[in-house]
């Protein structure tokens, strides 16, 4: 039986620490979290992003829900523990969740510092640690006024800058001298105060608070020399302290820190302590370079292993944005230490190395970091720097004797050179995994190596990495074009085709400039399908512009002929529509009869002149179109539900039915294939679906965004509903947003990738206003789509399309 | 050279195309956006897909299989993949479309 690990805390490191776990020992730990947080495990650092509204929510989660399933994690959300007991080997929660382990991992992280100044518990005083504090602060930024950030280190002026980018009028108070005293020097603090100021943000250094004004509600923030400032929001960010009282009431050895070893053991053989809540030698860490060094070392011992952890140095960069900031080491001024200082001051860069016995210990820039990682490599690889000192603090490029390419530095650099401080990746690995794995964005880098995925600050320099892997065929912000035709991609056109209210393919092609006469294969269809999802009842189909599946509704075969699926409504069939498919292939001849994965009958190898004629009989026994070749509502596969399942919990087979009669006809970008399952057994296969629903006693789980075909993935689950009519009222207004948003031949899950599961939650599931609106649309658009294009072809529509011409003169024998 | 009527310039819809049965297969005629008319024997030199069923832009067809490009005027691959469909002689007289009489020798095909 597996062994079972117990962990405090879901913070970065952990989850990092259960990463490397997962990879080198799957399956050996049976782990449970306790989260205090109510949600999973999401990137702090960026945190700061997401309050100046470069980033949202969704863009910072590290381990969603299906993570901690997949690797069958249990996690307790929003359960505080309460108490260890080490004698017995349980913990215990708030709620009185109580797990046994056999090991412990304590990793409660920090608590942000509040000064007990008077005033300091009124409403309105903030500290900057969680989501929660972001989006306290998002509140008070949304009605605008004044907000007082006390603390000039990295997480206050953070602050500052979001809460200015947000509109409100901020302060930044400071009790040193200079800003980030414990990272900056004193002339490199100006530089960073003076673009502060430029903001707009003004900061006061030597500002002492002395109470927090108000009524209920903070007012102002007063300071010693008496000074008030007005306030309607107040951000502590003067420190944090490592969260310990929780390791002490167990037992633990306890200091300022949890003390560990360097095997990351507290006093206490069966317990670990990792991340911000440690005193390791006497130092503790709030960066996350260091705390993934910890995750590493306990996921190396964990996995059966052994390892050290020996301390770190550390380096910083200021996430602000357009503030280029990089410090690193020790840069305090003693006897024995020199430095090399380089400044400019019209171009606002300050660069400056500390140096010990031919060595750098300390790095300091400002205005112009791009060598930071250089200096940093040299600093921690304790490199002898007498040869190159005259040229060193030029940089790489200088000193190097190299041209001033912009890749150059990054190209000079060693393999063993790390790139990303927070996830320890060195050049080499990124290369390697660039080359290996054909990767040619950011996105496919952090994917597979994980480098800019924390902090994202060595974005630059993978870029470039990027760039000297690829050349020119590395293109940042490059929008992939719809086709050779055009510069334009898939989202420009959609977005242009409603503002210029584009209404036909010619106008269209003349508006936005398109390089050839009439198209090509690859746009035209996804122009017809753009103009008929905007326009609907007023754009007229372009027959020509659609594929040949789509233009004579029937599946062409390799050999040319064609496959023909009459709709069975649910999966649902009956003798007299048996009887008349049996007939059809007699009279036919058709070749090949086949059950499909949607629960449709598939006539194989029906011959393009044979199509009406079969059409006309299905026609008369009821049948229509089974739109098994279009880019639109496929089939609806249901189970037979509580009709005849003993599980059965709604009537799956009924809601098929229904889904499938309301939503017929509508085209869509991609195809669209659902699925209703009566029981979570979900024999109806309704995991894998674009969309699907599961039946549970209380109502209706509505899934979307899964894929087995080229992909495989299981479904997102949108929201639970009570009532078919609102399942219904779900699924189309759901269908709506992707035939408005989706670009041509992407599917459901793409789309949803694409955009974000969380905004499309935000306009089908939270806004009910925004819900109707889509499904009235959705509704107005089917008017004009629910005809059966059988009846249509076989009443004489496109008659050329099934006809071959015959020539009009008998040909004289001329042999 | 002899010729053939086989149908009226309308008949073949724009950016469209009609089948000619013929005795050495089926024979595709094309009409472009911009009127202009052409004829291949319908099948695609990679697979033998029917061309006329393929999606007409400027001087080309895609073939509806496998998306390969073929130019209308030459019969030729446009693009990376190579090979050449056969042409049909194609005459137009005022509103008519005649194709070349050899076509349809039975020794044609």
């Amino acid at each position: 039986m597996a062994k079972k690990l117990v962990i405090i805390g879901n913070g970065m490191a952990p989850g990092r620490m259960l990463e490397h776990l997962f990879e080198e020992a799957p399956g050996v730990w049976d782990v449970t979290i306790f989260n205090a947080e109510p949600r999973v495990n999401y990137n702090r650092l960026m945190l700061s992003p997401v309050l100046s509204g470069e980033k949202t929510y969704e863009d910072i989660i590290t381990h969603d829900d299906a993570w901690y399933a997949s690797n069958g994690v249990t996690l307790h959300k929003g359960r505080k523990v309460t108490a260890i007991d080490r004698d017995q080997r349980t913990v215990t929660a708030e709620d009185g969740t109580t797990t046994t382990y056999d090991k412990l991992v304590i990793a409660t992280g920090s608590m942000p510092f509040i000064i007990p100044v008077p005033g300091h518990d009124l409403e309105g005083v903030v500290t900057y640690r969680d989501l929660d504090d972001v989006q306290k602060m998002l509140d008070a930024a949304a009605e605008g006024g004044n907000a007082v950030v006390v603390g000039g280190g990295l997480l206050g002026l953070e602050a500052a800058a979001g809460l200015h980018m947000r509109g409100m009028n901020v302060t930044v108070l400071h009790l040193m001298p200079t800003l980030m005293e414990r990272q900056l020097d004193p002339a490199a603090a100006h530089l960073l105060q003076a673009a502060i100021e430029k903001r707009g943000i003004a900061v006061k250094c030597k500002a002492n608070t002395h109470a927090i004004l108000g009524d209920g509600k903070v007012k102002a923030v007063k300071l010693d020399d008496g000074t008030e400032i007005p306030a309607d929001i107040v951000v502590m960010a003067v420190g944090i302290r490592p969260s310990v009282q929780l390791a002490k009431d167990a037992g633990v050895n306890v200091n300022r820190g949890i003390l560990v070893d360097d095997r990351m053991l507290t006093s206490d053989p069966h317990v670990y302590a990792l991340g911000e809540c440690v005193e390791h030698r006497t130092g503790i860490y709030g960066l996350v370079a260091p705390l993934y060094e910890m995750a590493k070392v306990i996921a190396a011992q964990l996995a059966g292993g052994a390892a050290d952890y020996a301390g770190s140095v550390m380096s910083t960069k200021l996430k602000v944005t357009g503030i280029d900031l990089y410090s690193g080491g020790d840069f305090a001024e003693g006897k024995d230490r020199e430095e090399i200082v380089l400044r400019d001051a019209s171009r606002g860069v300050y660069k400056r190395l500390v140096l010990k016995e031919n060595k750098i210990i300390g790095v300091v820039m400002y205005g112009d970091t791009g060598d930071g990682p250089w200096f940093f490599d040299k600093l921690k690889k304790g490199e002898d720097i007498s040869e190159s000192r005259e040229m060193l603090i030029f940089g790489q490029s200088m000193a190097g004797g190299q041209p001033l390419d912009p890749t150059a530095a990054v190209a000079a650099l060693p393999p063993d050179a790390e790139i990303c401080g927070c996830n320890g990746i060195c050049k080499g690995k990124i290369v390697e995994a660039i080359a290996g794995k054909n990767l040619d964005s950011i996105d496919g880098v952090r994917a597979h190596t994980k480098a800019s995925a924390s902090c994202g600050s060595c974005t630059g320099l993978v870029e470039k990495l990027l760039v000297l892997s690829l050349g020119e065929k590395y293109q940042p912000n490059a929008v992939q074009p719809m086709c050779g035709c055009t510069e334009l991609g898939h989202a420009d056109v959609r977005r242009l085709i409603v503002a210029q209210e584009l209404r036909s393919i010619p106008e269209l092609m003349q508006k936005l400039e398109w390089k050839t006469s009439c198209g090509c294969a690859k746009c035209r269809p996804a122009l017809n399908y753009y103009l008929l999802a905007t326009w609907p009842g007023e754009y007229e189909d372009d027959n020509q512009s659609r594929f040949i599946n789509e233009r004579v509704h029937a599946n062409i075969q390799k050999d040319g002929t064609y496959s023909v699926v009459p709709r069975m409504w649910g999966g649902l069939t009956s003798a007299k529509e048996l009887r008349a498919i049996a007939d059809v292939v007699e009279k036919f001849a058709v070749p090949t009869v086949k059950v499909t994965g949607g629960q449709r009958i598939d006539l194989l190898g029906v011959k393009k002149e044979d199509l009406l004629g079969v059409w006309a009989d299905l026609n008369k026994a009821g049948m229509v179109s089974g739109a098994a070749y279009a880019k639109g509502l496929r089939t609806v596969k249901t189970c037979v539900g509580s009709e005849w399942c003993r599980f059965g919990t709604q009537d799956s087979t009924g809601l098929g039915v229904k889904i499938e009669k309301f939503m017929w006809g509508s085209w869509t970008p991609a195809k669209v294939k659902m699925a209703v399952s009566g029981c979570p057994r979900n024999c109806a296969e309704a995991t894998c679906k674009d969309v699907g629903v599961i039946c549970v006693d209380s109502g209706y789980d509505i899934h979307f965004a899964g894929a087995a075909g080229l992909d495989i993935k299981g479904t997102e689950l949108l929201c639970h509903v009570n009532s078919e009519e609102e399942a219904i009222e779900m699924i189309a207004a759901l269908t709506q947003l992707y035939r408005e948003q989706g670009h041509y031949l992407e599917r459901i899950y793409k789309w949803a990738k694409r955009v974000g599961i969380q905004s499309i939650k935000d306009n089908i599931v939270s806004d009910r206003a925004k819900r109707k609106h889509y499904y009235d649309r959705f509704v107005y658009s089917q008017t004009f789509l629910q005809v059966d294009p059988w009846a249509e072809r076989v009443a004489g529509k496109d008659a050329h399309e099934f006809t071959p011409l015959r020539p009009q003169q008998q040909l004289l024998a001329a042999e | 050279m002899q010729w053939i009527d086989i149908c009226s310039v309308d008949d073949v819809p724009m950016r469209g195309s009609r089948v000619v049965s013929a005795p050495g297969g089926d024979i595709a005629v094309f009409k472009t956006a911009k009127g202009r008319i052409f004829a291949l024997w319908d099948k695609c030199p990679h697979k033998g897909g029917p061309l006329s069923q393929g999606i007409i832009h400027g001087d080309a067809v895609t073939c509806p299989l496998h998306n390969w490009v073929i130019g209308l005027e030459s019969g030729e691959v446009k693009g990376p993949d190579q090979g050449c469909a056969r042409k049909v002689a194609v005459l137009v007289e005022g509103d008519r479309i005649l194709l070349a009489a050899d076509a349809f020798h039975r020794s044609a095909a």
